[in-house]
């Protein structure tokens, strides 16, 4: 189900240095056309390598226009259906049509805390430089859950 | 000076500590590091970090749809040598319990971290019922450090709102590192040995796919955390649908190349994982099976693990385990297709019409949202085939397929480097076997000679999908492991004092890294067809080749997964004139520089797979692949470690046993 980008809602991310398409693809796939030399659509983004894409999605959840879709593989799947997400701060929804006209909308919560609120280490201990060499992580002064020793038989 | 395409700019650093990846394991490294780089200051020794990943860490590696489980909590009612033994026996019995162990007595941590930082993470209530991760606060529930209950969707997994799963942790990690010391958009190539020391790492060099930039990075300790390997098989489909491998198509076996490349013993590359997921959408299974209790069939209806079930009895002890071996599992269905009572199907709607006897119809509907979410969150394109093909799976099965082989060690799969072990845990610190003389004599004895997670190269450490001869760690075990190796790499800088020099001076390093673009531009116009030159290869065709190859030769699913001595000889020949021909890849762009690289990565990796097949002589994984001329499990010869070395200079790889031992009782599997 490779991407594409809707020529009527994309807007090349109104010609910032870096488009979220382009940023955000794991597998480098989306490009701008900057001069339109190379889709016939200048500023308008494309996905270059239609048959390496993973169908991740992270481009289509992160335009802020809402103008990538995908099209389910053509040598795979019948034509007419559709799968598309709209994700928001807390949730995201899904709108799903079937070739036959079925639809469902699903709604799946996304996240607990407010985006960009992560705070790593407050209320965490300092490490303790001298269990450096010893099991256990920094915030714990030693392992989660230590186990049954007699359960090691080469002790 | 800004670079050109054809004459990058050279960007060269120093630092201590180099991050190579930006997946589970590296976000685990970038939070646990810095607290200790803190304390280690405090002590006098202030040391520098830098990660590198080659996307955006928000959606980068395996996790970037996001995950609907987590597969690895250990929980309150399990001991840590329970899932030494449950990875131990699903890899057939060869693993290293030490390592099992470790991951297996730290992972909860990180899991309770992930909730913190806003994961939603379903919950059990008292009263039984179970609540999605967002909405149990008002209901009384509690968080997991609380002793809140999860939602059990197997023995070791629990269930999640996953979607943004990456996006959160990434958020954590770039939080704690600090976004000074990260640079994305950087495809590491290959690692630097030291010029002074033997066997011990000093850099590594990486180019920017989007700027005319070559990174040249000297380092101290590197943590190699790059992910497994994808498509160095042909994939089921070759049209536009082959991006839709099972694995992530952009994790292209880098680890295990560029370790291999700097003198890195690996260990069971001849593992290799094939999932039977649903057909072309490969979508997960697990909550199929586990929590809506759903059944897998031929086309007849037969349930084919029940069947034929006697053929586990071909296996002792590992098809006897109350849970067989994922391979077996996959062998007891290729009987099936093979004797060409195909379609597989999961039965979708059976499972959901019990389900129905027993719940309210309010119950029902989250319950149907419950089984699209499994795919949403974590493979959208499976939902996209039931679109398409309109199935609804209270109406309609779905076909089950076997995929093309992946190579990962943090999944079901434990190919990856050999590392260094925890000490506490009775790991054996000597080599006591018949063959120990023909493993090399640099390489070392016992499980633990240094640093966890270091390999056999000093400075060099590695986790999760690197880390050999585990498996089963899965998301949450990843990062945990990643965080182990992130103060390993502490502890070394502070007891090495030394400063690391590169042993290839940095003009050499860059001119190999461009090759590809100075071979684009050198021959491009001796032909009318861009991509049709006799001079160069493209990288997508180098590609095909190496693919045709394996699936061909080393058991793909051309031959049902079967191989022979006979065709590895072939596949040898073929392989080494394929090496060859890596060097003449061309790339006309910097995206094709980061195909050309990645396919090379690739190649390196298939090599090592088929290396290893070819030296073990049985079938250890039946269901994964089948050496017919060898087709049974020989405990008494192969009950061991195949592991290997590299010689980039010569190109060739040493092949040898180690012995494998149990440091918890198996027998407690089988009662
Ligand atoms: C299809 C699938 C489903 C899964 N489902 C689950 C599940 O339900 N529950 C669960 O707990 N676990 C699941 N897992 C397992 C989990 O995703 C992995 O165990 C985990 O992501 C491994 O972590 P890692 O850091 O080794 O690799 P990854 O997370 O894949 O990260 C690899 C990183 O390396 C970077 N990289 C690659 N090559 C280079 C290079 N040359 N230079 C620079 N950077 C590079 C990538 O961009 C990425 O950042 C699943 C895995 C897969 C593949
Ligand atoms: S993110 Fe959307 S709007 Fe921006 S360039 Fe890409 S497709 Fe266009
Ligand atoms: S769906 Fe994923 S792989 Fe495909 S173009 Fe978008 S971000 Fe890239």
């Amino acid at each position: 189900m490779p991407t594409f980008v809707r020529t009527d809602k994309c807007d090349g991310c109104k010609g910032g240095d870096r488009t979220a398409c382009m940023y955000i693809c794991p597998h480098d796939l989306m490009k701008l056309d900057v001069d339109g030399s190379e889709t016939g659509h200048e500023m308008r983004a494309f996905n270059q390598e239609p048959d390496q894409c993973w169908e991740c999605y992270s481009c289509v959840k992160i335009c802020p226009q809402n103008a990538i879709e995908a099209r389910h593989y053509a040598d795979i799947v019948p034509l007419g259906g559709s799968v598309q997400p709209l994700r928001g701060a807390d949730s995201i929804m899904w709108t799903i049509k079937f070739r036959n006209g079925t639809m469902k909308r699903f709604k799946f919560p996304i996240r607990t805390t407010a985006e960009g609120s992560i705070d790593p280490y407050t209320g965490k201990p300092e490490a303790d430089i001298s269990k450096v060499g010893e099991a256990g992580f920094f915030n714990l002064g030693g392992v989660q859950k230590p186990g049954d020793r007699s359960e090691l038989i080469c002790l | 000076m800004a670079g050109t395409f054809g004459d990058p700019e050279v960007v060269e650093e120093n630092i201590d500590i180099l991050i190579i990846g930006g997946g589970m394991a590296a976000c685990g490294a970038a939070y646990e590091i810095m607290p200790w780089l803190e304390a280690a200051k405090k002590e006098g020794h202030d040391l520098s970090v830098r990660l590198v990943d080659k996307a955006a860490m928000d959606r980068s590696g395996a996790v970037a749809q996001g995950l609907s489980a987590i597969n690895t909590y250990i929980g309150e009612e399990q001991d840590p040598a329970d899932y030494a033994r449950m990875v131990s026996n699903d890899l057939m019995g060869i693993t290293r319990d030490d390592l099992a162990y470790d991951v297996g007595r730290h992972v909860d941590d990180s899991v309770h971290l992930f909730e913190e930082w806003g994961l939603p993470i379903w919950k059990t209530l008292d009263d039984g019922t179970r609540v999605d991760g967002a909405r149990w606060p008002a209901q009384g529930g509690k968080l997991l450090v609380e002793g809140g209950k999860p939602v059990r969707s197997g023995k070791w997994q629990i269930m999640i709102n996953g979607e943004s799963y990456k996006w959160i942790v990434a958020e954590a990690a770039k939080k704690a590192i600090g976004m000074d010391n990260i640079t994305e958009r950087v495809f590491v190539v290959k690692l630097v040995n030291d010029k002074n020391r033997e066997n011990t790492i000093a850099g590594a060099v990486g180019f920017s796919t989007r700027e005319d930039k070559v990174y040249v990075y000297t380092a101290k300790a590197i943590l190699l955390v790059a992910g497994g390997c994808v498509n160095i098989f042909r994939p089921r489909s070759v049209g536009e649908g082959q991006g839709r491998a099972w694995y992530p198509v952009w994790n292209a076996g880098s680890t295990y190349t560029m370790a291999a490349e700097a003198g890195a013993e690996l260990t069971l590359m001849e593992n290799r994982f094939v999932p039977a997921r649903f057909k072309d959408g490969y979508g997960p299974v697990g909550a199929w099976f586990l929590l809506f209790k759903a059944v897998a069939t031929n086309a007849f209806g037969e349930v084919y693990m029940d069947k034929n079930k006697e053929m586990l009895n071909d296996y002792p002890p590992y098809g006897q385990a109350a849970v067989p071996a994922s391979c077996l599992r996959n062998h007891l269905m290729l009987k099936e297709m093979k004797e060409g009572r195909g379609p597989m199907y999961m039965d979708t709607v059976t499972a959901l019409a019990n389900l129905r006897e027993e719940l309210t119809p309010k119950e029902v509907k989250h319950l149907e949202a419950e089984a699209w979410e499994d795919f949403l969150d974590m493979c959208v394109g499976q939902c996209g085939i039931w679109v398409g093909e309109n199935i609804e799976p209270e109406k309609k099965n779905s076909e089950l397929m076997p995929t093309e082989p992946y190579l990962l060690g943090s999944h079901s799969g434990c190919c990856g480097i050999w590392v260094s072990g925890p000490t506490d845990v009775g790991a054996p610190t000597t080599e006591e076997h018949e063959d120990k003389d023909k493993i090399p004599s640099h390489l070392p004895e016992g499980w633990n000679w240094g640093y966890r997670g270091m390999t056999t190269v000093n400075g060099l450490f590695t986790a999760a999908d690197g880390v050999g001869a585990s498996g089963h760690k899965f998301s949450s075990g990843s990062h945990a492991e990643g965080r182990l190796a992130a103060k390993a790499m502490v502890q070394y800088c502070m007891e090495n004092d030394y400063t690391p020099e590169l042993d290839t001076s940095v003009d050499d390093l860059v001119a190999e890294i461009y090759q590809p673009v100075r071979t684009y531009l050198e021959h491009k116009d001796y032909t009318t067809a861009i991509d049709v030159n006799p001079n160069y290869i493209t990288p997508r065709m180098l590609q095909f080749r190496l693919q045709k190859i394996m699936d061909e030769y080393v058991a793909g699913v051309a031959t049902y997964y079967q191989t022979n001595a006979h065709m590895m000889a072939v596949a040898e020949e073929k392989l080494e004139m394929l090496k060859e021909d890596a060097q003449k890849m061309r790339a006309k762009d910097l995206h094709e520089l980061l195909r050309a690289w990645e396919n090379y990565h690739r190649i390196l990796t298939a090599e090592a797979h088929m290396k290893h097949i070819q030296f073990r002589e049985e079938s250890r994984y039946p269901g994964f692949y089948y050496r017919t001329d060898f087709n049974l499990i020989d405990e008494e010869n192969w009950h061991c470690f195949v592991n290997s070395v590299y010689d980039k200079e010569t190109k060739t790889w040493t092949v040898f046993k180690r012995a494998h031992k149990d440091l918890v009782d198996k027998s407690k599997l089988f009662k």
